[in-house]
């Protein structure tokens, strides 16, 4: 009698799925509904970003930044604005230090709502995920009053800022805080800790600290796993080592260190760290010109300068080398989600279908942010 | 207990044909509103309006909805299995709407009053099993195999803890006919089979048994008929729309009909189970809730109440994983379920 032969089956996962956060391609090799091996394509939503900076000035490449990961906008231009003023070796006045801070805050806010959001949509509970995006609502209504724009902002400028804050923006952002800690407890309630999500998250996709150490692994999603570590306290930029907060790691509350259920909560729990440091940040706001440091002409020497700072997704860096004209020779980014995705395979083997939906959207990756 | 249509045309083929035709109207109605209120309790759920640009509060919106459907082109993909395509999404329908045949809306009115009419449901409803490994196997396409692969897997076990808690009634009752068990359950909220059924004070012993039983039964036919939390078949993050993928215009629209079909069946037959039928809750105190028309109105409202909770729980609660799904039923639901029925038959024997 003839063995019988099972055969591995190929599924594409994407590039238009609804759970792949964007135009990212997963090649599942499985086995029945056991994944073997996940092999992720990239490079759908890839826009030249690198090669466009060479021909433009400076100040040009900010809105470009914005939109590489078009959901944390303002510290994407943070970082590279800080990158170009190391470069040209500028000091910016404190009021803006301040406010940079309070916007980079307010925007991870944002990002880790829709993470979170986004993640319950993937479990398969939607209310979440229209409660997460009323409460960024609010967060994009506070961009909207400083300057316009709700999601791409070009807002923090080479030496500054294009707009100066307004009382109502201070009124309403104290409003805000006021407002979103009771919301993040009913969305504890609802989603973090319901049994059936638990039962979903917890124990999956377990990731080692060295094993996410090794891969280059960042943020949220190496807090997870319980390494402390976080640029805003272990190499401040900016004026972060003025403010009062916790790097929140996860700590096996529920399942084990290192599964998705602790990636997950890591955000929910920065949220509220982010909030003590707005509520620091906003009571002492110096006086001054938002544009006083802004230079005319955005020539830096030849040279080189590396920033890297704690996005939401984790760490994103910025190199510029300059040859002393008034556009950069060339721009490199360090995106977090390229290298979190990298250890999407081996995190994901032995797992079901729905065990690797869930473990990319503990990820919270944004393919703006990997394809550049 | 005639069907009121046989008193008025008498035992002729017209009778016969006739029979269905209201049941039929109610399915379609229902199925368009049911859509619509989905719509809008998952809007209230989530803070917002929901349809309503279409006539007041939106209530053309789901028949517009169908119009376009049956405008649309129905495409089918070079690779499938031609029959079995178009023929899947009527199977699917067929059974669900032949499980209407013995649901008693009222004492006068029922399709068909079989004496094996509760065992003649599960046995029509869980042919509609085929038609969706029909569809996921000839659209020849990965999601839709696993999806119709996860539904017969599903189905199939979920029979098991529909059918053993059912039974429980079935014991107590003697019956299979669904006429009788609603009669049954005459004379007020506390002669409903959740309460124990008719009988003396000794059936205080029951009343947990039963509670559980009828959590159970809800529970497995919010399985049967694929809801959130054990929507697996078109889990939409995972398999994008299970076996409904390649299917559009009104054969889509069937798979949507029998889905929204089938959720008031399996509350029907909870609600003619457990919770009394068409019974009113008054019993005898207020007769004039008794009548024929009002016995209709009870049974679509307690049914129409299970079918909200439906969605309540949809709106509420993320997805199980399919292993998960398996482990509830074997390990729990279908242990527990064999302990009740051991339990409510040494309570017959005893009392």
């Amino acid at each position: 009698m003839a063995e019988l032969r099972t055969e591995e089956m190929i599924l594409n996962m994407g590039p238009q799925h609804p759970s792949t956060h964007g135009v990212l391609r997963l090649v599942l090799t499985l086995n029945g509904e056991i994944v073997e091996e996940v092999k992720p394509v990239l490079g759908y939503l890839h826009r030249c970003f690198e090669k466009h900076a060479e021909a433009m000035t400076y100040p040009q490449v900010i809105p470009y930044t914005d939109r590489m990961d078009y959901l944390n906008a303002m510290s994407n231009e943070l970082a590279y604005v800080l990158a170009v003023e190391k470069l040209l070796g500028i000091e910016v006045p404190e009021r803006v230090e301040y406010i940079r801070v309070i916007m980079s805050e307010l925007q991870r806010i944002a990002s880790h709502l829709v993470a979170i959001g986004t993640y319950g949509n993937d479990s398969g509970a939607m209310t979440p995920f229209l409660y997460c995006f009323m409460d960024r609502e609010k967060v994009l209504e506070l961009f909207e009053i400083v300057c316009g724009a709700r999601m791409l902002y070009n807002y923090i400028w080479v030496g500054g800022l294009s707009h100066d804050i307004t009382p109502e923006f201070i009124t309403k952002t104290k409003e805000l805080i006021k407002y979103l800690r009771p919301r993040m407890k009913m969305i504890n309630n609802l989603l973090s800790y319901n049994k059936i999500f638990i039962e979903r998250t917890a124990k999956i996709g377990i990731l080692p600290p060295e094993v996410a150490i090794n891969a280059g692994v960042s943020g949220p999603t190496l807090r997870g796993s319980g390494v402390k570590y976080d640029l805003r306290k272990s190499d401040p930029y900016s004026i972060y080592n003025k403010f009062d907060f916790d790097i929140c790691v996860g700590t096996g509350e529920r399942g084990v260190v290192g599964d998705c259920w602790n990636r997950y909560i890591v955000r929910a729990y920065e949220i509220e760290q982010s909030l003590r440091i707005i509520e620091q940040a906003i009571d002492s706001i110096p006086e001054g010109d938002v544009q006083s440091a802004v230079p005319k002409r955005v020539k830096p020497v030849a040279g080189e300068s590396y920033v890297r700072t704690e996005s939401p997704k984790g760490e994103l860096g910025y190199y510029i080398i300059s040859d002393g004209s008034l556009n950069p020779y060339r721009v490199k980014a360090r995106s977090p989600s390229f290298c979190n995705i990298s250890v999407i395979n081996q995190i994901s083997r032995g797992h079901m279908i729905a065990d690797v939906v869930m473990i990319l959207g503990s990820f919270d990756i944004v393919l703006g942010c990997i394809d550049r | 207990m005639g069907n009121i249509f046989t008193q008025w045309f008498g035992d002729n083929l017209l009778t016969y044909i006739l029979i269905p035709v209201p049941i039929l109207i109610y399915v379609l109605v229902f199925a368009l509103y049911a859509v619509l209120g989905e719509r809008k309790v998952s809007a209230w759920i989530q803070n917002r309006i929901g349809p309503n640009r279409t006539d007041r509060f939106g209530l053309l919106q789901t028949i517009l909805d169908t119009l376009k459907l049956i405008q649309k082109e129905i495409i089918i993909p070079n690779r499938t299995d031609k029959l079995f395509f178009r023929m899947a999404p009527y199977i699917v329908f067929t059974s669900v709407f032949l499980g209407y045949a013995v649901l008693p809306f009222s004492s006068v009115y029922i399709g068909v009053d079989m004496n094996l009419g509760l065992f003649y449901f599960f046995a029509i409803t869980s042919l509609g099993v085929i038609g969706v490994l029909m569809a996921g196997w000839s659209s020849n396409n990965k999601y839709s195999l696993f999806g119709g692969m996860r539904t017969v897997a599903q189905i199939v076990s979920y029979e098991i803890p529909t059918a053993l808690s059912a039974i429980v009634v079935v014991m107590l009752a003697g019956t299979l006919s669904m006429q009788k068990l609603a009669v049954l359950q005459a004379g007020g909220v506390f002669n409903w089979f959740i309460f124990g059924g008719p009988g003396s004070a000794v059936k205080i012993f029951l009343i947990p048994i039963m509670v559980v039983s009828t959590v159970i039964l809800f529970m497995s036919t919010l399985a049967e008929t694929n809801r959130t939390p054990f929507d697996l078949t078109e889990a939409d993050s995972e398999l994008v729309a299970g076996v409904h993928v390649d299917y559009s215009g009104m054969m889509f629209a069937m798979f949507f009909l029998a889905e929204y079909a089938q959720m008031f069946a399996v509350s029907g037959v909870v609600t003619t189970l457990f919770l009394g039928g068409w019974q009113s809750p008054f019993g005898n105190l207020i007769p004039f809730l008794n009548t024929p028309v009002f016995q209709v109105f009870w049974f679509l409202a307690k049914g129409l109440f299970l079918v909200f909770v439906q969605m309540w729980l949809r709106w509420t609660l993320p997805r199980v994983r399919i292993d998960q799904l398996m482990t509830m039923c074997w390990k729990y639901l279908i242990p527990i379920t064999l302990v009740n029925l051991f339990l409510v038959g040494l309570y017959i024997i005893l009392t």
